[in-house]
């Protein structure tokens, strides 16, 4: 079972999408002003990710390889569309917020990079691990940086108000940028932390 | 001072590898090379020889700022005295004055900013560097008088981490560490860093600076003119009797500053006389073809204006993070000049164009020597090949 774990557990710390293959990046600068949207998008791109990973997992011995990438996509885009409308339907507010970037998890390269190198060759129980463990990573980080952008940018957290009335808010934090330099410090915090993991791979 | 070197040299051990402090040997070499004249000197056969190292290249850009320095003092009591009370005051009342206002943004400035560079000299165990004297110095001198000091010592701790510490410290910063610090401030609290209502440190006094005058002024009218219906002149603007950030207003102590820095061979001239050139070229393109009120200034108005002067004098020249070969800082030096002023002419919304220009080539600076490079070798190798033909 320890391979189970792994498969789960390392994209979230060591082999982290966004921290360590830096993928995924572009919908994590524009979305994260606040935690909500972070939350809201950082689900619907685990949802996507472990779907189109069990998919292809399944199909994975039917798919020619000279057409793969775009029977990878078709199944990425419906999943991408299902989320869109359905996120439309139920939380049209949150939906109007994330804009363009729920359409844009079809060119996320987490999703296309977890399809490639492990939904193509391993087997559904393990390339649905892999997507969850993937997404998860994802939403971690994503969490991580709406929190500090929310408090500080607007000294609420998830729309509570988190700092005392003096506290002046941070307008850079709601700028995207923002987000650049706050990945980038965790990115460095952890080949601080991790500098043995990273140094024996 | 005998007494104080005995002592100096008697704690030595203790901060040496096995000494019981040896974790704070940063600290130590720092006081050893800033107050006391180093024993060691370089071990291996040296290339070089010269009197100057990096300790006095620093001390003299903070002779340098000197000029720039008392005069913001005097200004920041000066701008207060006239607005608070309605009358000029004295020069030592203004000096008094100002030096109430701008004094703790210094202090506060390198307390904080200290604080960072003690903490990675300690944890990285670098030398403590002399830089920061400089660094700490340029962007109090880059912020209005108003500016709340918890948001000094924010700022520069940006400047000091993100700016440089985060590249590996002095010598391997991309962005010059005090402009870093300035537009992490800039973008993050724009409330107390531009607007009409911070530059004269009197609660509640609004006074429009000659940037924020000239991209206010309405198609039609003359800049110029609603320059002079403020008070503001050419000659006016030179001086810097004005209200703006502490230590920009005046060109003129900024052109001694450049004295010093050219005589002394610490500044680039080629960096200064280029970025003036941009400026007065981009001017007068503006002029001829521009549209708005704005770019119907005339051209030398825009080296007197904002913190133009200063920033040339002082941050473009900053040796780590400008371009490094001589073609390399004509073209760094002239592109500063360009953009800055097509910053302030087409964007109102960002008056200080000289901060963005500056950032922005700091980033190219690089490349641009990458380029000079390729293309001496390139003719070298086309020279050779001629010859030998």
């Amino acid at each position: 079972m320890a391979k189970v774990k792994d498969i789960l557990i390392d994209p979230v710390s060591k082999n982290n999408p966004i921290t360590y293959q830096i993928l995924g990046v572009c919908s994590a600068l524009a979305v994260t002003s606040k935690v909500q949207t972070s939350f809201v998008m950082a689900v619907a791109l685990t949802l996507v990710v472990t779907g189109s990973n069990l998919v292809i997992s399944l199909m994975r011995k039917m798919i020619p390889s000279k057409i793969r990438m775009i029977v990878e996509l078709s199944v990425i885009s419906t999943l991408v569309i299902l989320v869109d409308q359905v996120l439309k339907a139920t939380a049209y507010d949150v939906s109007k917020q994330l804009s363009v970037f729920v359409g844009l998890i079809i060119t996320n390269c987490i999703v296309m990079g977890r399809a490639e190198a492990f939904a193509l060759q391993n087997p559904p129980k393990e390339s649905v691990l892999d997507g969850i463990g993937n997404g998860l990573g994802y939403s971690a980080i994503l969490l991580i940086v709406g929190t500090i952008r929310e408090i500080f940018g607007s000294g609420t957290w998830a729309g509570l108000k988190v700092m005392p009335d003096a506290y002046a808010n941070n307008g850079l934090m709601l700028l995207p940028p923002s987000a650049f330099l706050i990945i980038g410090m965790l990115i460095w915090a952890q080949r601080t932390w991790m500098t043995k993991v990273f140094e024996e791979d | 001072m005998k007494f104080m070197l005995d002592m100096h040299d008697k704690m030595r051990p203790l901060f040496e590898k096995g000494g019981k402090l040896e974790k704070l040997w940063p600290l130590f070499d720092a006081h050893d090379t800033f107050v006391f004249t180093p024993a060691d000197t370089t071990h291996e056969g040296s290339h070089l020889r010269d009197a100057i190292d990096l300790k006095r290249v620093m001390i003299t850009v903070i002779f340098a700022l000197g000029p720039a320095i008392l005069f913001g003092i005097w200004n920041a009591g000066h701008q207060h005295n006239l607005n608070a009370e309605g009358a000029t005051a004295g020069i030592l009342s203004d000096m008094m004055q100002g030096a109430w206002i701008v004094l703790p943004i210094i202090f506060v400035s390198y307390a904080a900013g200290g604080v960072w560079e003690v903490l990675f000299a300690t944890v990285r165990r670098h030398e403590i560097n002399e830089g920061f004297l400089v660094t700490g110095m340029l962007f109090p001198l880059t912020l209005p008088p108003t500016i709340p000091l918890w948001q000094v010592a924010v700022g520069i701790s940006f400047g000091v981490v993100i700016g440089k510490e985060v590249f590996g410290g002095t010598g391997m910063n991309v962005l010059n560490p005090a402009l870093t610090a300035r537009a992490f401030l800039f973008f993050a609290y724009p409330v107390q860093m531009s607007g009409d209502a911070v530059w004269t440190a009197v609660d509640g006094f609004v006074g429009a600076t000659p940037l924020s005058i000239a991209a206010a002024t309405v198609e039609g009218s003359s800049v110029v003119e609603a320059l002079t219906s403020a008070g503001y002149s050419f000659s006016s603007m030179l001086m810097g009797a004005i209200p703006g950030s502490i230590g920009e207003t005046s060109a003129l102590m900024a052109l001694l500053g450049a004295g010093i820095l050219l005589m002394t061979g610490i500044g680039s001239g080629r960096i200064m006389a280029s970025m003036v050139v941009g400026a007065l070229v981009m001017g007068t393109t503006l002029k001829l073809f521009g549209s708005s009120a704005f770019s119907d200034l005339p051209p030398h108005y825009h080296l007197v204006m904002g913190g133009f002067a200063f920033g040339c004098v002082f941050m473009a020249t900053d040796p780590v993070s400008a371009a490094a070969t001589a073609r390399g800082q004509l073209i760094y030096g002239f592109l500063i000049g360009v953009i800055a002023v097509i910053v302030r002419t087409i964007n109102p919304a960002y008056p200080e164009g000289v901060m963005l220009a500056i950032l922005f080539m700091n980033v190219m600076a690089p490349l641009i020597d990458h380029y000079v490079l390729q293309a001496h070798i390139k003719s070298r190798a086309a020279n050779r090949g001629l010859a030998n033909a």
